[in-house]
């Protein structure tokens, strides 16, 4: 597996700065792997990162990578893409940064449903900066900014991603990884914005705090809360109270940002000739 | 000679830099609309598609800094424009673009601040804003227009210098000149030098990002061309790789500047007015430099030796000329729309050796040219009776 993913890694750039137990390393994998399924030209993908240590990702990959300021991949992206459609675009992103300082640019990528796929690395936490809650926090957990517990419901992404108009929403767990790479794979031929939220560990900043384990028993905590999108229609209010729902969750039709653009350069043309 | 007069039109400055840039290969903006800069993103809305390029209304100033940030990594010229408290917003991607050389321009035609202010009102109150408003040290150009035919060709030299140096530089305008409407001929196409980012030659997997030619430039090659590599805002080596090793971070942001200062003669632009016997001399920039032109003429009229003294490049702050000026005049007077931010530059600059005076307003509206001639009147007569 590792011979797989190796041949778009910038070897030289490990060992990598994540913690032990994290897993980000997973979702990278995942993201390498599928990638690879699509059969993508390494030359013409594009890999942009917000900050955090989930958007160190696109240093370790070998594609065109850009690791931009805080929240605001989605927005280098969205420049990427408009000027090169011909480019795949991946965005990674924390969920800190995608939906606290990059909430607006979530939605108006999602209202927009420009053709990228964003993978948002969700630990539930500020990992980079030692542990402060984010808005994925869940309410009652402790971070080191609530300290006495979360006051602060979380969002829940998907819903975030659908309400504001994204044409493709996904979510797993780092523990089913063959999963995430087919939600991946499947976000990507989406021809419009694609959300794949995938939960990971972050055993020094959240585990720990809130007496989760380490890095394995919070993956074998994911296997444990995760239903799938079937078992999900079969179960009742109180039995999905604490479950997380993976697998595909949403797909909606709508024209795409660029090449609606493409359309209005053609008729501008036509016209002025 | 016909031909020219046909070129002949009536133009708003705000439109001048629109066409300039387009003239200059600009191809992609992404804005948020803010008085007084608004027409800019709505001439580029609907000129852009003509011309095969983008337009972006973006969420915010913000993302429009970071979409034009993308768009030029992906090798197509890109410019955003705004106001102060846009300005403001876009700041930390303008750091952004510095650190990983990628060449954007940003206008900021000014409106009096602070804050909300009076958006309608012209001002020059972010001199200092766009020199120091990103964090930590690095260079940047900024440029200066006084005329809608030079807000023209300033944007062509904008784009160019940003592509030339890969850096973003800042066309800095105030509400007078970015409204006013002039009759203006524009060069034919041809007649204008424009530039192009230098490309890497080699074999990509010999292509390091961030090592330098001799000018202190990397050449640049676009996203999706065949180079893969990193780009970071974090301190990085010449692979574009992170690092905080502090030899890599000194000689880096050493670089940065010295990209810039090493061309002073190339990047810096003043413009003189009757200065060869001047004993007083008027600096100003923008719309306030045609107030003083205006001074300078009546000054001259009524027997006084006056000049004017008009920076085009306002940062890197021509300090060689001013020092320059200091030696042979008797008196320096800075006119501008603020409370003394380009009269500091002047003081540093002079080192004493000549007196300094300011003509100043912040009230909203342009300094008139009876204002700034009796301040020349006053310190001539001043030197008179001393």
């Amino acid at each position: 597996m590792l011979s797989q993913v190796e041949s778009h890694l910038r070897s030289d750039r490990f060992p990598h700065i994540w913690c032990p137990g994290c897993g980000n390393g997973i979702v990278l994998a995942a993201l390498v792997r599928a990638i690879e399924e699509l059969g993508l030209n390494p030359d013409k993908t594009v890999v942009v990162s917000g900050i955090g240590c989930s958007s160190r990702a696109a240093g370790y990959l070998d594609f065109n990578t850009l690791h931009t300021t805080h929240g605001r991949a989605l927005a280098f992206a969205t420049g990427i893409k408009l000027a090169r459609p011909e480019l795949d675009v991946f965005v990674l992103m924390g969920d800190g940064d995608a939906t606290a300082i990059g909430g607006n640019h979530f939605i108006h990528a999602a209202r927009r449903n420009i053709d990228l796929t964003a993978i948002i690395f969700n630990n539930s936490i500020y990992g980079m900066t030692g542990g402060q809650y984010s808005p994925l926090t869940p309410p009652g957990k402790r971070a080191t900014t609530a300290p006495y517990g979360n006051i602060e419901r979380n969002f829940d992404i998907a819903e975030l991603a659908k309400g504001a108009g994204a044409t493709y929403v996904a979510r797993t767990t780092t523990y089913h990884a063959t999963m995430l790479e087919k939600l991946i794979v499947a976000g990507a031929r989406n021809k419009g914005f694609s959300v794949i939220e995938a939960i990971t560990a972050c055993p020094v900043g959240y585990g720990r705090r809130n007496k989760m384990g380490n890095g394995l028993q919070m993956l074998l905590w994911q296997k444990e809360h995760a239903v799938t999108v079937k078992q999900a229609e079969k179960m009742n209010p109180e039995e999905l109270q604490d479950k997380i729902i993976i697998g595909e969750l949403y797909r909606g039709e709508a024209p795409e940002y660029t090449a609606m653009y493409e359309e209005i350069i053609a008729r501008v043309k036509s016209k002025n000739q | 000679m016909s031909d020219v007069v046909e070129m002949a039109r009536l133009m708003q400055g705000n439109e001048a830099v629109v066409e300039g840039a387009l003239a200059a290969g600009v191809r992609f903006f992404a804005g948020y609309p803010i008085t007084p800069s608004t027409e800019i993103a709505e001439l580029m809305a609907e000129r852009l598609p003509g011309l095969g390029g983008k337009f972006i209304q973006m969420e915010d100033e913000i993302a429009s800094m970071a979409a034009v940030i993308g768009a030029s990594l992906a090798g197509v010229k890109a410019l955003t424009a705004t106001s102060g408290p846009g300005f403001s917003l876009k700041q930390e991607n303008i750091g952004y673009a510095a650190m990983a050389e990628i060449p954007c321009v940003i206008v900021n035609v000014q409106r009096w601040g602070p804050s909300t202010g009076i958006p309608t009102a012209p001002s020059q109150g972010d001199v200092m804003q766009a020199r120091w408003g990103t964090h930590g040290d690095h260079p940047v150009i900024v440029l200066c227009p006084a005329s809608v035919r030079e807000a023209y060709m300033l944007a062509i030299r904008a784009v160019n210098l940003s592509e030339k140096y890969r850096v973003p530089v800042i066309l800095l305008m105030d509400e007078v000149i970015g409204h006013m409407r002039e009759r203006v001929v524009l060069p034919r196409a041809g007649e204008v030098e424009i530039i192009e980012r230098k490309k890497p030659a080699g074999e990509p997997k010999d292509y390091y990002p961030y090592r330098p030619d001799e000018d202190g430039v990397p050449p640049m090659a676009n996203f999706g061309d065949g180079y893969r590599y990193h780009v970071t805002g974090l301190v990085h080596d010449e692979q574009g790789n992170p690092t905080t090793d502090p030899r890599v971070a000194e000689s880096l942001i050493l670089r940065l500047h010295r990209k810039i200062y090493d061309h002073l003669d190339d990047v810096v632009t003043v413009e003189g007015y009757q200065l060869e016997d001047a004993e007083v001399v008027v600096v100003a920039y923008g719309a306030v430099a045609r107030s003083a032109k205006r001074a300078v003429k009546d000054a001259r009229a009524a027997g006084i030796k006056a000049g004017l003294f008009r920076p085009v490049t306002i940062w890197p702050f021509p300090e060689k000329e001013v020092a320059e000026l200091a030696v042979r005049v008797r008196h320096i007077i800075v006119a501008e729309m603020n409370l003394g931010q380009l009269k500091g530059e002047v003081e540093r600059a002079v080192q004493g050796r000549v007196r300094v005076t300011g003509v100043n307003r912040l009230n909203g509206e342009l300094i008139t040219f009876d204002e700034i001639l009796s301040a020349v009147k006053e310190v001539t007569s001043d030197a008179q009776s001393g």
